[in-house]
């Protein structure tokens, strides 16, 4: 059992049979009050947000979830499949599940998916990963300043902002914590 | 390569040199009183840190008030403080307090000092009479708003005091809506006049028995100070401190004894008044810090 003591972001909790982690945390103590453990809880299944208010001596159940190393195998459009690289076993999860995290997949790439129960209910994704621009439209004229960017598209369908010098067919890496262009890849 | 910390932890030198200077000027007299100490004054919420067979005072208060009974009459100290469990944002297990004492006076003449010290403060860590802090201008100067908790509850959590603590959202309502309304204020901001039980070592308001004089000094949504006007009654601060310790066993918390040469020596205090303000918040405040990590050399973490 967790105490409140113990409660900080990233925390994974049980609260009534469903698996929650903790999105963010702030110790407040006013004057000569109690502690109080401010938490916003995401739940883990369904994606929806909180706020709920914890005191000392309230106690918690860790969720039982854990981290796999798999490999992304396919998709169907609704589900992705994944293959646990010790097992062999192959896991789904839904598109809603993974939300943009769908945009940064691509064949065989290494995840850790996280599994609630043995059922997968989400991935980590590596912090960067290399995809390849399939639509990047030519640069205005005159654009050279290094700070211009224009929409690009990358193979899983994903838009974002690109420097004005990528063209298609370049390898571009791109951050998977803000969804972001980093570099182009020489290869 | 330099410290990352430099600038902060220079101009906390600064604002520490300039507190001394300040209380130094006002015919205090600076004390140093014994860190460790047999037992802590009974208090609900706060948990010492144990130390062979002793505590590691969670404030000075307990001696500082003794030597105001032994005749002085002008007293400051800045020290380490510990208290078991605070950690976050805006609190360490191990802390630096100013306190200070002064007989013949209540609680307001602190708020006025309170007013020239953060001033003076401002000044010596080289800024202007103006800080921002979370995107909201705080406006340094004097006259501060000073508002009773009554009113706050009133204006701002919709409800009084009494039936807040009687539901048990008291705490809760002072951080979320009471704190960031005083924070918008653009001023610092004194809350006065607790509930009694919200102010185990404070006097009772003599035209309102069940309010104590006591408040606590907020700028920039940071709560910097906690203030008394001293209870000097050894029966009632008895009294008090058994409400405190029965608080304590309701939580499941250790309970110490009582500090009975504290409450002996408590006859003979004067009159007076004692205020305890964060110095890392103070200068969290001054060099517009958002964690109070960024303004001492080393965290517990750091220390491995």
């Amino acid at each position: 059992m967790y105490k409140a003591g113990d409660l900080r972001k990233g925390l994974k909790l049980e609260l009534d049979g469903e698996p929650y982690v903790i999105v963010d945390f702030e110790f407040s103590k006013p004057g000569k009050g109690q502690a109080l453990y401010r938490c916003r809880l995401k739940n883990m299944l369904t994606g929806i947000q909180f706020d709920r208010t914890y005191r000392s001596g309230d106690t918690f159940k860790p969720a039982d979830v854990e981290e796999r190393k798999m490999t992304y195998l396919y998709t169907d459009g609704q589900f992705y499949t994944f293959m646990d690289q010790k097992t062999y076993e192959q896991y789904q999860v839904s598109a809603e599940q993974l939300g943009d995290s769908r945009y940064f997949l691509t064949d065989n790439l290494e995840v850790d998916v996280v599994l609630w129960q043995d059922k997968a209910i989400g991935v980590t994704l590596p912090n960067f990963v290399v995809l390849t621009v399939t639509r990047a439209d030519p640069a205005a004229r005159g654009d050279t300043a290094t700070n211009v960017t224009k929409p690009v598209l990358v193979e899983t369908g994903y838009e974002l902002q690109a420097p004005a010098f990528v063209e298609e067919g370049d390898r571009i890496q791109i951050d998977t914590r803000t969804g972001q262009y980093v570099t182009r890849v020489k290869e | 390569m330099p410290d990352p910390r430099e600038p902060v932890l220079r101009a906390r030198a600064r604002i520490v040199a300039a507190v001394r200077a300040f209380f130094v000027d006002r015919g205090y007299v600076e004390v140093e009183t014994p860190h460790r100490i047999p037992a802590p004054l009974p208090e609900a919420h706060i948990d010492p840190v144990r130390a062979d067979g002793g505590v590691l005072h969670p404030s000075p208060e307990l001696c500082m008030k003794r030597l105001l009974a032994r005749g002085w009459d002008r007293i400051f100290q800045i020290c380490r403080c510990w208290r078991a469990g605070e950690r976050g944002r805006l609190h360490l297990p191990e802390f630096t307090l100013l306190e200070w004492y002064r007989t013949g006076v209540d609680y307001t003449a602190l708020m006025t000092e309170c007013e020239e010290l953060l001033l003076h403060a401002a000044r010596a860590a080289g800024r202007g009479p103006e800080v921002h802090r979370q995107g909201i201008r705080v406006d340094l100067r004097p006259p501060w708003p000073r508002i009773s908790v009554d009113e706050a509850f009133e204006r701002w959590a919709g409800t009084d005091p009494d039936r807040a603590l009687a539901d048990g959202s008291f705490d809760e309502l002072v951080v979320t809506r009471i704190e960031p309304a005083l924070a918008r204020l653009g001023k610092p901001a004194f809350l006065y006049d607790y509930p009694l039980g919200q102010a185990a070592l404070a006097r009772r308001r003599p035209d309102r028995p069940d309010r104590a004089e006591r408040f606590e000094l907020y700028a920039g949504g940071l709560e910097l100070a906690n203030a008394f006007t001293e209870l000097t009654d050894p029966v009632e601060q008895r009294a008090r401190f058994e409400a405190e310790q029965e608080a304590r066993r309701r939580r499941g918390a250790r309970t110490d004894p009582m500090p009975e040469r504290f409450l002996q020596d408590l006859s003979r205090l004067p009159p007076c008044a004692g205020i305890a303000l964060g110095v890392d918040r103070l200068v969290m405040l001054l060099t517009e810090a958002e964690s109070i990590d960024e303004v001492v050399t080393f965290t517990p973490e750091e220390l491995g």
